[in-house]
């Protein structure tokens, strides 16, 4: 009695207006509304959510952790794009 | 990066205990024992269903039945985080359900027991989901992110479940002479299966030394049994009922209570599938599932008929 | 499991009408409750198990308030009504109390129904009784959704594949002669009609009937002649079934009286 596959999607929650959808895990489901009203009942029973997103898992395209380096270190080290490189005298205001 | 480059990076990342995420390179006895560990755990939160289901229609007053329906309701939910969580390692759900349905994926032993009266329910919440927590609580930090995010999950959520069973329990000491002895008879009953929850002692657990040290395991078997019954004994005074062990007793100098011998013959039994319910439990799931097999058919033929029309999904926003 | 409505203080209906047709609703959604929760660890997948427990617990809730209203009246609780009341004093509609069959029974069934409390409870939303417009108003959400899951199935299942199809069809015609009784109208219903409380059940049928049809239409799914209509509910006159329905239900609340749980 083996199982046919049925398609994984990744499940994402807004939590409340305001918010970014944020990724909560998956679900499966034959399509796309199912996986809506399944990703519903799975996770927002307790109120946690206002908007629900589903996408097919093989549609989504990751970084592979072998790039980290050359994907994120680049960004590490360019400490001018944070506001506190900078200094400023005291007193002055709305900076 | 070649192999030992591969394994000294995950050996650094355990050491500083980061987090493995599912893309990372890890060995392949981390990955199996992982997903031997999630979908154990997983398929104990569906069989666990059946005990407790076993009541719905029968609770006693409407309160306690839509507590217990949201509660059996929360362990499917839970057993679907835990399969989205191993299904990150490259195993899919089909293959794990058919792999419980054959018999060669495990879950927990205690849902072998029968609930042959409503205090079973009570007693289950109170023992079994207590026993539950006190093991996945540490889980929440495990060296596998998704299997600790799910954790965290399941944790928040089962708070409520424990707390429903100390009440319940509590009603049924404190009520009729009937019921208090419905209490004392399931926790009779209940009490040495949840202490065998923990697993065989350290001296007899052979893959503990491994799982620990991948971060994996937190605690010992027996360290956290110990944390059970400390927590236990208290609260069965408030319960006013009996903890079925004439060995239990405080020991100042430990500074923990001493309990008596685990009887491993009957663990064993049951493990091996000679306990009241094991085969009951299989067959109900195997039938649920082959009777279900026409509607997800049904599903996929839908779903495929409609992509071959060209159907569109509304746009996220 | 809290339920707000009904802890309002000094709510009691007005009289002994209000309360018995409260009570009618409150035991079409008990029952209907309990068939949904026999489900459960039993569904095609774990996602209905969810699904399934979510729709019986609605219901449940729904009961509890409108239960705790109706009783309100004569000093009975919610369990007073739920565990201590014989078959024929069992208000609720046949179509309610059925038998789960497979999947496509309880789908059609679904389907059936919460078209039906859709239409009734965005009438009731609008009654001369407080109480009983805030509790449609709450539920009406509760059962758009549940109309939403039921269409989604039947959809599927009526349009899945061959085997689906001809079950689905079973299904509706094995289903379809309860729903013959949800607008049958009786002198409660029409002295609620006079008074504001609630809509005469025959008015509701033809936006019923649209909604279904529609549904039933894409299904690929052909709508039963209007021949055997069963009907008795709302007269505590049940299939044969819903005796051990109730057995089940009351045995241990009954088995110990006046037990507290």
């Amino acid at each position: 009695m083996s199982t046919p596959n049925s398609p994984l999607w990744e499940v994402f929650v807004r939590p409340s207006r305001g918010t970014n959808h944020v990724h909560v895990g998956s679900i499966h489901a034959a399509d796309a509304t199912l996986a809506l009203q399944n990703a519903r009942d799975l996770y927002t029973r307790r109120g946690e959510g206002v908007s629900i997103w589903v996408v097919r898992s093989s549609d989504v395209t990751a970084s592979s952790p072998e790039e980290k380096d050359s994907f994120f270190e680049p960004s590490a080290d360019k400490p001018y794009r944070h506001p506190t490189f900078y200094t400023i005298p005291d007193g002055v205001e709305h900076l | 990066m070649d192999t030992d480059q591969q394994q000294v990076a995950f050996d650094a990342l355990i050491a500083s205990d980061g987090r493995v995420e599912p893309r990372d390179w890890m060995p392949e006895g981390y990955r199996k024992t992982l997903i031997r560990q999630i979908a154990q755990h997983a398929h104990s939160e569906i069989i666990g269903m059946q005990p407790e289901g076993n009541w719905i229609t029968r609770a006693p007053s409407l309160r306690r039945k839509a507590i217990l329906l949201a509660k059996v309701q929360d362990e499917a939910g839970h057993g679907l985080y835990l399969y989205s969580a191993a299904e990150t390692l490259g195993m899919s759900r089909e293959e794990m359900l058919d792999l419980l349905h054959a018999g060669r994926q495990r879950y927990s032993s205690i849902f072998n027991y029968p609930t042959p009266t409503w205090a079973d329910v009570a007693a289950i919440g109170w023992l079994v989901d207590g026993a539950a927590i006190t093991n996945q609580v540490p889980l929440t930090r495990c060296s596998y992110g998704p299997y600790a995010r799910a954790m965290i999950r399941i944790c928040k959520e089962e708070s409520f479940h424990q707390r429903q069973g100390f009440e319940s329990q509590l009603q049924l000491s404190n009520g009729t002479p009937e019921q208090h002895a419905m209490a004392q008879d399931a926790i009779d009953r209940w009490w040495w299966p949840s202490l065998m929850m923990f697993g065989p002692p350290d001296d007899d657990s052979p893959n503990s030394a491994q799982s620990t040290a991948w971060g994996i395991k937190r605690f010992s078997n027996d360290e956290l049994r110990q944390r059970f019954v400390d927590i236990c004994v208290p609260q069965a005074q408030t319960l006013g009922l009996t903890l079925p062990d004439p060995d239990l007793c405080w020991n100042a100098e430990r500074g923990h209570y001493d309990y008596g011998v685990i009887d491993w013959t009957e663990f064993q039994q049951v493990l091996k599938g000679n306990g009241p319910c094991n085969r009951q439990r299989i067959a109900t799931r195997r039938q649920a599932h082959s009777d279900g097999a026409w509607v997800r058919e049904a599903a996929a033929a839908y779903a495929a008929k409609k992509q071959a029309a060209g159907a569109t999904v509304p746009v996220a926003a | 499991m809290t339920s707000p409505v009904s802890e309002q203080p000094g709510a009691a209906p007005a009289n002994a009408d209000v309360a018995a047709y409260a009570i009618r609703l409150g035991d079409d959604a008990l029952i209907l409750s309990h068939r949904l929760s026999e489900w459960t660890a039993h569904a095609p997948q774990i996602e209905e198990d969810l699904a399934l427990a979510n729709i019986a617990l609605d219901l449940l809730g729904q009961a509890r308030t409108l239960l705790a209203y109706g009783g309100a009246f004569s000093g009975r609780s919610e369990d007073d009504l739920a565990y201590l009341r014989e078959e024929r004093q069992f208000t609720n509609l046949q179509l309610t109390e059925i038998e789960n069959g497979d999947f496509a029974v309880t789908m059609i069934r679904q389907l059936l129904f919460s078209c039906y409390q859709h239409e009734l409870y965005r009438d009731l939303e609008s009654s001369t009784d407080a109480q009983l417009a805030a509790i449609a108003a709450k539920a009406v959400k509760e059962v758009s959704y549940h109309v939403e899951h039921a269409s989604t199935w039947v959809l599927r299942l009526g349009d899945g594949t061959e085997l689906s199809h001809d079950r689905t069809q079973a299904a509706l015609d094995a289903v379809w002669p309860y729903s013959h009784e949800l607008f049958v109208d009786d002198e409660l219903v029409r002295r609620m009609a006079d008074s504001g409380v609630g809509p005469l059940p025959s008015v509701l049928r033809p936006a019923w009937l649209g909604a279904v049809q529609d549904v039933l239409t894409e299904a690929t799914l052909v709508l039963p002649d209007d021949d055997w209509q069963p009907s008795g509910g709302r007269n505590g006159l049940h299939t044969e079934g819903f005796g051990y329905l109730l057995a089940e239900m009351q045995h241990l609340h009954r088995s110990h009286p006046g037990a507290q749980w």
